[in-house]
């Protein structure tokens, strides 16, 4: 992998517009500034952004053959249960966690982080490249990451109780799982001609808002990332520590599987970036409910205020240059074209 | 008749615990309750993580009985591990079959 191209794929993500709105939304909160983003606002553009994803892919999903998608759907339900595993069992032997607040911190590193996933798209738009449309499935199969942890955690402290059924319910219904997925089905019911018609909301491409939107969110996550920042001196560094190698470990692994599961070059990078991120919305939630003695803000800490913005900043990029480096090298993956 | 004493009972916790604490409350012989957002800090830090909004306040006018014992199922069930406080006030109303 040659340095200077690492450079410049670093330097052009630094400048990207996702890039810079989240570095606003943090200067914004560090210098206290009164910029706010309603709620309800930040629901509905969460709405948006995982129903378009789910739509995109679903018009794409037309000509994909079983057999294409069966390994990197095997890969993922793979990676879905390593990587939570791998989490708690570095937690609990390195870091010397307790069940708890190990299964906790596993169990959002395991699950999928929305707003890292779309940028990850975002990437890969921005370079032109296209990618499997199937791939939001894959980020609906990484879901269940979080129950794995949950279910570590669950063993270790020898519980007992129907909360497991609840989460599992819960993460089969939960908002991202369903607007993806019934994205998906829709996209690939109504077809090309069909989202013609509302591409001009829906679409990834220069037509579409899709890329305005996610622009605007990151300016709310830089805001969230930064007042989470805070909680950083209760947390101490171990995490800093944890929260900036295990991502990079996950993305790594998540990016071979998938360019040996015969993914694309962007496809695979997607992929990396749905194994090394972190969740920070739902995942908390379960984790609170079914762990209420772990400290929230340490997985919250951890999450939101350390492996978000790092992964934008840096692991996306290194992430990005190392599976052009695998997939030049090693796996021979294709190259899609964009809207392939 | 003139005004009578009841309970005044008021709940404030982390949004996560909204439904469960009203199936509660209810379940525990509340006949109605009253339900608002609010925002604050307590000994945990702030609560209302953004994730669940606002922290939420459940008031509900009731016998001291069944003030009492909603009382006792928040301490075994929720101070320990979740942001909660609780309070209760005695309060004169009209109507007071409609609260106990």
């Amino acid at each position: 992998m040659e340095l200077a191209g690492t450079f410049g794929i670093l330097q052009q993500n630094l400048l990207s517009p996702l890039t810079l709105a989240f570095l606003l939304g943090m200067l914004a909160t560090l210098v206290k500034s009164d910029v706010e983003f309603p709620e309800p606002a930040y629901k509905f553009i969460a709405f948006y952004l995982m129903f378009a994803i789910g739509l995109n892919g679903g018009v794409e999903l037309a000509g994909t053959t079983f057999a294409a998608f069966a390994l990197p759907a095997l890969a993922t339900i793979f990676l879905a249960f390593l990587l939570p595993s791998l989490c708690y069992v570095v937690l609990r032997a390195i870091f010397r966690f307790d069940v708890a607040n190990a299964a906790g911190v596993a169990a959002l590193y395991g699950s999928v982080s929305s707003v890292t996933f779309a940028a990850g798209i975002g990437v890969v738009e921005a370079a032109g490249m296209g990618y499997e449309g199937f791939i939001p499935t894959m980020a609906a199969l990484a879901e269940w990451g979080m129950i794995v942890a949950l279910f570590w955690g669950r063993l270790g402290l020898k519980s007992r109780g129907d909360a497991i059924g609840k989460v599992v319910q819960e993460t089969l219904t939960g908002r991202s799982v369903i607007l993806l997925m019934g994205g998906l089905v829709i996209g690939a019911l109504i077809g090309e001609p069909g989202f013609e018609r509302i591409a001009v909301v829906f679409s990834q491409g220069p037509e579409g808002l899709f890329r305005g939107v996610l622009v605007l969110f990151l300016v709310e996550m830089g805001m969230v990332a930064a007042r989470q920042l805070r909680e950083f001196a209760r947390v101490g560094p171990r995490m800093l520590v944890f929260g900036t190698m295990m991502p990079v470990l996950m993305g790594l692994l998540g990016a071979t599987l998938g360019s040996l599961a015969g993914l694309s070059v962007g496809g695979a990078f997607i992929l990396a970036a749905i194994a090394g991120s972190a969740s920070y919305i739902d995942a908390p939630a379960a984790v609170r409910t079914t762990f209420p003695q772990a400290n929230p803000s340490i997985y919250l800490t951890s999450s939101l205020g350390i492996t978000l913005p790092f992964n934008l900043l840096l692991g996306l990029p290194l992430l990005y240059a190392y599976t052009q480096w695998f997939c030049d090298q090693l796996a021979r993956c294709p190259v899609l074209p964009p809207g392939a | 008749m003139g005004p009578t004493t009841v309970t005044l009972l008021t709940i404030i916790a982390e949004g996560l615990l909204r439904e469960r604490l009203i199936d509660d409350v209810m379940r525990l012989g509340a006949s109605g309750y009253t339900l608002s957002e609010v925002h604050g800090r307590g000994t945990r830090g702030i609560a209302g993580q953004f994730w669940h909004g606002a922290q939420v306040r459940i008031e509900a006018l009731v016998g001291t009985a069944t003030a009492d014992s909603i009382l006792a199922h928040l301490e075994t069930h929720y101070f320990a591990d979740y942001s909660v406080i609780a309070y209760t006030t005695e309060v004169r109303v009209l109507r007071p079959d409609k609260y106990t």
